[in-house]
């Protein structure tokens, strides 16, 4: 179901952890919808020199968690606040499209880093992402 | 790599005995059972004796009780929608429980979406049982049917059936059970249990998949499934899987037979899992009842991680098991289970269910213990909720 690649950074996840007196602290999810990211960000001349990120999540949720910090590491804020959930899947060589809502989430928490970076306010939670109407006769159920 | 299957639940291997005693009815004996001729008269024998195998083991009174199913799901729905429509004349309230398996559960709610049933969804307690006293406030005038499973898939509950089954039969309403999960595993008898409807499923205990049952006690008003041939007493038309009934006859009497045999490994080996993860891991919680409980089921909730997670990890070390969290289901909600049994959300996500079957051993329970604490601690150092 998962890519080589999405393996790969679920097995041996890139800067994992947290940052002690990150510039930038974003959180999105919560437990209900079964992921959380967290993610920290340190900034220095306008250019994203460290990141690092915690995930509660599945195997998607962490591998575009790892996948994310490597892709704006060094760029600038300009750079790493155009990344993509798309480019974030895309970098994994794709997700199973039942896992969009889980990948979804890597460049939002990167996003409100930033945010929290720059002095924005944001809006907490996932509302963006909660219970797309799904429908109780077609899913299935292998237990 | 040694590999290590404790995902019984979901299915389990065929036993090399039921491979062996199927495998003539394929090329050798492949007669259609219909047809008058010597070839159809050897599968029509091969069947009657899967049948009085598989009617012992439940202790059905007539062999003309058992109707043989594509499997658990088809013998929920046959029975499900079979009453629904012999009865509709008379009511339509059914009761079931909020932890039945979607192919009781779905059935349920086409019922009501599509033909205008209403349905009472039982809740359950923390522990996942159903209050034999709440089935009886709930019986109304117009109830035609009572479903409730034998034991639960996930968790491994075991319901009190008997004494549902007594409160059904006082107020003279039809009662189902769907004891797929419990066939072949526990002790199961139709006249003990008071049922006059049972599902089960071949693959749940060394049998083949594709294969199952319904009993349907003498005298229960119940419309045909399967329209069409006259075969199974003209109630389930269709050219008899024969190879696929002469598996789960062969699985039927060898679990018979072992049965007692297979209860005490299981419990000594889920017992052994259970107090294992209890001392290896802390902030864990056991769902399900404690006792009241599938010998081969084990079902803990690991707190501050996923349960897609913990699996993959799992897998990457050769351990298939399974989990209720979301990301396992293609939904953003966890298991329904779970969320009946007052789970949070955050709790039910990480679920962890490993199903023990025959061939399971203490070598292998002692490596998923070994396994399981790395697997842990390593999310929880990647879990932004986790806090030492
Ligand atoms: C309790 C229960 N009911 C029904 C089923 C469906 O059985 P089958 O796979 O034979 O259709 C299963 C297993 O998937 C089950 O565990
Ligand atoms: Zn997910």
């Amino acid at each position: 179901m998962y890519t080589d690649k999405v393996m790969d950074h679920f097995e041996n996840p890139r800067n994992v952890g947290e940052l002690e007196g990150a510039d930038g602290v974003g959180t999105v999810g919560n437990a209900k919808c079964g992921d959380i990211m967290k993610m920290y960000i340190k900034v220095a001349d306008d250019k994203i020199t460290d990141i690092k990120f915690k995930t509660f999540g599945c195997g998607a949720a962490i591998a575009t968690s790892s996948i994310a910090t490597e892709l704006v590491k060094g760029k600038s804020v300009k750079e790493a606040q155009e990344l993509t959930n798309k480019a974030v899947a895309e970098a994994l060589g794709g997700l199973p499209p039942a896992k969009m809502h889980c990948s979804n989430l890597a460049a939002d928490a990167l996003k409100k880093a930033i945010d929290n970076y720059l002095g924005l306010e944001t809006k907490n939670e996932c509302e963006d992402h909660h219970h797309h109407e799904h429908n109780d006769f077609d899913h299935g159920c292998s237990i | 790599m040694t590999k290590v299957y404790m995902d019984n639940g979901a299915t389990t291997p065929v036993d090399p005995k039921v491979i062996e005693a199927m495998q003539p009815y394929f090329s050798e004996v492949y007669g259609n059972p219909s047809s008058f001729h010597s070839f159809g008269r050897e599968g029509r024998n091969a069947i009657t004796e899967a049948r009085d195998k598989v009617v012992e083991l439940i202790g059905a009174d007539y062999t003309k009780e058992l109707i043989f199913t594509s499997g658990g799901t088809e013998a929920d729905n046959y029975a499900i929608k079979g009453v629904a429509s012999a009865l509709e004349a008379k009511g339509k309230h059914i009761i079931t429980s909020a932890v039945e398996h979607h192919a009781v559960l779905h059935t349920c709610k086409y019922l009501e979406k599509r033909r205008g049933f209403e349905v009472t969804y039982l809740p359950v307690d923390e522990d996942g049982l159903v209050n034999p006293e709440d089935v009886k406030d709930a019986i109304r005038e117009d109830t035609i049917l009572i479903t409730i499973m034998m034991a639960n898939n996930e968790v491994g509950t075991i319901q009190p059936i008997a004494q549902i089954g007594e409160i059904a039969k006082e107020a003279g309403v039809t009662f189902h059970t769907d004891a797929v999960q419990a066939v072949g595993t526990i002790p199961v008898d139709v006249n003990e249990l008071n049922v006059d409807l049972l599902s089960l499923s071949g693959h749940k205990f060394n049998g083949p998949k594709g294969v199952g049952a319904l009993y349907i006690r003498k005298g229960t008003r119940i419309n045909k499934f399967m329209h069409g041939g006259a075969q199974e007493r003209n109630r389930r038309a269709t050219t008899e899987n024969v190879p696929a009934i002469v598996g789960l006859g062969k699985a039927a009497e060898i679990a018979m037979e072992g049965l007692e045999q297979k209860q005490e490994k299981l419990v000594s080996l889920r017992d052994k899992l259970i107090s294992g993860i209890e001392e290896r891991i802390d902030h864990i919680k056991l769902n399900g009842h404690r006792e009241k409980r599938l010998p081969g089921n084990v079902n803990v909730s690991i707190k501050y991680i996923e349960g897609e997670s913990i699996l993959m990890k799992l897998d990457l070390a050769g351990i298939a098991a399974s989990s209720g969290s979301a990301c396992t289901s293609g939904s953003l909600d966890p298991s329904h289970v779970l969320l009946s049994m007052g789970l949070t959300h955050e709790v039910a996500h990480g679920s962890l269910r490993l199903t023990l079957g025959k061939y399971n051993t203490k070598a292998e329970v002692d490596r998923v213990l070994e396994v399981l604490p790395k697997v842990v601690a390593d999310l929880r150092s990647m879990s932004p909720i986790y806090n030492g």
